[in-house]
């Protein structure tokens, strides 16, 4: 009886979520917002199941999922399942993480870990440790400021383009590629 | 960044997502790639002199459903790995059904064939060189495919690499088929398929480090 509720609960939401981003993905800004809201906090609980024992990533890797999510979402096929297609994702981004992880491990002093122990219990995990606005800042100007006047102060492509003196198509690909170079820097950093 | 904040900037001017983009992409690589093909056997090799007759020979025409079936199959391989979430499916078998037709045919052509004849049927004249020229003329197919498939997001990179190899190792075998003089199922059946698994090695091996996202 709980299962079934459950399944109803996941199945509406799944289609909930589904129109959202299909929305999005024709242009629809507000619907696409509410699509990465609502999937933020699906993605939270996800991570935060399978990251018990390192609580203080959850938040950066829920981050992390979000921009591969967003660069990536020319990838969603309309007739698949979203749940699919975003839980690949996250499960990708998980696995990345643990062997990037895994790599640093065998490169620094274990104690490490065992000192930190105690202060890491409290940590307040809706706070991510990485900032990705500092990460922003290291961007090259063209593509740091197509993302700064586009989608930070929410200015037009022309507006961004004369405010900068860039080009229309090149304030686009800034902003694509700015956000791509981003997910490098988080995967090449972490 | 707080991750409220992260969810404004990306949705602020994200704007729409031409749809199909991974078929696009594709058609893209394969178009470049296969001209890149062309053009560098026109260059090294040429197309093979009696073309005009071998184009009469039933065995030209199976010669060259094998390798666009298997480079259809590969495609639909590709197409599903480079997207998160799809599962291959019925892929496997339509990836092997080509290639076991080809020896049923390539057993029955060794068994028709008088005992000393048969390691012609299977050695042809070219044997030296065949796997490697279909690999050569595979590479720009190569290059321009996992160009694509970087653009995308294989989930599985080894696999991801490996099909994206195979499909630029089948395009390679298609534009070698004008040249190649070998008609007999047990050469095609062997070298070809030896020719196409040497891109589909190199994107196995690469895969985990060039596809990563």
């Amino acid at each position: 009886m709980q299962r079934m509720e459950q399944t109803g609960r996941m199945n509406a939401s799944e289609e909930r979520l589904r129109k959202l981003l299909i929305r999005g993905l024709a242009g629809d800004e507000p619907a696409y917002h509410a699509f990465l809201q609502e999937l933020s906090a699906h993605l939270r609980a996800f991570l935060r199941k399978r990251l018990m024992r390192l609580p203080d990533e959850v938040e950066d890797l829920v981050q992390e999922s979000l921009l591969a999510i967003h660069n990536q979402r020319h990838t969603y096929d309309a007739g698949q399942p979203l749940t699919a297609w975003i839980h690949a994702i996250a499960k990708y981004k998980l696995i990345d993480l643990l062997r990037r992880r895994a790599k640093r491990d065998l490169l620094t002093d274990p104690l490490d870990d065992e000192i930190d122990f105690l202060s890491s219990s409290d940590n307040d995990a809706a706070e991510a440790r990485r900032d990705l606005g500092k990460l922003l800042e290291r961007l090259p100007d063209r593509q740091r400021l197509p993302i700064v006047h586009m989608k930070l102060e929410g200015l037009s492509v022309a507006e961004a383009a004369r405010v900068t003196g860039m080009s229309e198509s090149a304030v686009k690909v800034g902003v694509h590629r700015g956000l791509k170079a981003l997910a490098a820097m988080i995967r090449g950093n972490a | 960044m707080r991750t409220d904040d992260l969810v404004d900037m990306l949705a602020t001017g994200a704007g729409a997502v031409a749809p199909n983009a991974a078929a696009r992409r594709y058609a893209a690589a394969i178009g470049w790639g296969a001209l890149g093909a062309a053009l560098l056997m026109g260059i090294l090799l040429g197309v093979r002199r009696d073309l005009g007759v071998a184009v009469l020979l039933p065995m030209f025409w199976v010669k060259l459903a094998f390798v666009a079936c298997l480079a259809a199959a590969s495609l639909l391989a590709v197409l599903r790995l480079s997207r998160p979430g799809l599962r291959l499916a019925w892929v496997p078998g339509a990836l092997a059904a080509p290639v076991l037709a080809m020896w049923v045919l390539a057993a029955f052509a060794l068994m028709r064939t008088q005992p000393a004849q048969r390691a012609w049927l299977f050695f042809g004249d070219t044997w030296t060189s065949c796997p490697f020229l279909v690999a050569l003329l595979s590479a720009p197919v190569f290059a321009a495919v996992l160009w694509a498939t970087r653009g995308l997001a294989p989930t599985r990179l080894r696999l991801a690499g490996a099909a994206a190899g195979l499909l630029s190792g089948a395009v390679g075998a298609l534009v070698y088929s004008l040249h190649c003089p070998e008609l007999e199922a047990p050469f095609l059946g062997f070298w070809y398929l030896l020719g196409m698994l040497i891109p589909t090695a190199a994107g196995a091996l690469l895969g985990p480090r060039l596809l990563r996202w």
